[in-house]
């Protein structure tokens, strides 16, 4: 997942980017998605239940949605004029059987 | 056929699958998380002398060059002999031993993913690593389907000037 620089905006999860100076603050920016998994997958991955371990197809699919909420949430910054997202978190919650909400935030500014 | 057989061959069927199935988890689930575990380890030694932190605050005498966020994530689960020992384990309760060594692997995976992804694009240190554990919920509405725990870990990635 190439996630650092999304797009020209740059992110990271210290209160910083380290070696820039932060020049304006734009407020909080979210993205979020919600996701199932499809059939295919959990016939596979229930396969896989069967001797544990890895379970790929989750782990892409966690991976994309995570990519996708990250993609959203550097979309809101950039409509604000930012070029940085910084001390960006990310949350997983299980909402309903099957389905997952990811979640990521972080703060917007613009640095030199 | 006589009716004994019939009955012994139900009995096979009744008890002996099940357990087949449990054998089999056994011993494929133990043999790949040994194999896991070598592999975790040899990873880590190729990562030896990386810089990988959980400070936020960095020394003073890095020259900072730039900076992207990395992550790296991993989704598993127990096998079923695992998980009915685990069930067995809360009956009573205490140290649940199957579920140790799985969460462990789990976690270190996912960091071995977020340093090499980092390495491999030219970058020289991971900070303020973080580590975020989410179980997934089950795909049917009965508590049974497949389900999985996520281990997650970010960090910032720094390329250092004069290294």
């Amino acid at each position: 997942m190439d996630l650092g620089t999304l797009q020209g905006i740059t992110l990271s999860n210290i209160e910083t980017v380290p070696g820039r100076t932060i020049v304006e603050f734009y407020g909080v920016v979210t993205g979020n998605t919600v996701r199932a998994k499809h059939i295919g997958r959990d016939l596979m991955a229930g396969l896989k239940n069967i001797v544990g371990g890895e379970l790929k197809g989750y782990t892409e699919l966690l991976q994309d949605s995570r990519l996708e909420a990250t993609e959203r949430m550097v979309e809101q910054a950039r409509s604000m004029g930012a070029n940085a997202v910084i001390n960006v978190r990310f949350a997983t919650s299980s909402i309903a059987q099957g389905a997952a909400e990811l979640f990521a935030y972080g703060t917007a500014v613009r640095v030199e | 056929m006589e009716p004994g057989t019939v009955q012994n061959l139900n009995l096979l069927l009744q008890f002996g699958l099940p357990l087949a199935l449990i054998l089999f988890a056994y011993f494929i689930g133990s043999m790949l998380e040994k194999r896991h575990f070598r592999s975790i380890g040899a990873r880590e030694d190729a990562l030896h002398g990386f810089p990988v932190t959980t400070f936020r605050n960095l020394p003073q005498n890095w020259q900072v060059g730039q900076a992207e966020l990395v992550t790296g994530n991993v989704v598993v689960s127990l096998d079923y002999f695992k998980r009915i020992i685990a069930g067995l384990r809360g009956l009573i309760g205490g140290r649940v031993k199957t579920y140790e060594p799985l969460l462990d692997r789990a976690r270190r995976e996912a960091v071995l993913r977020m340093v090499e992804s980092a390495k491999s694009r030219g970058f020289d240190a991971v900070v303020n690593v973080r580590l975020d554990t989410s179980r997934l919920a089950n795909s049917r509405g009965n508590g049974e389907g497949t389900a999985g725990v996520e281990m997650l870990a970010f960090g910032t990635a720094l390329k250092l000037d004069g290294r």
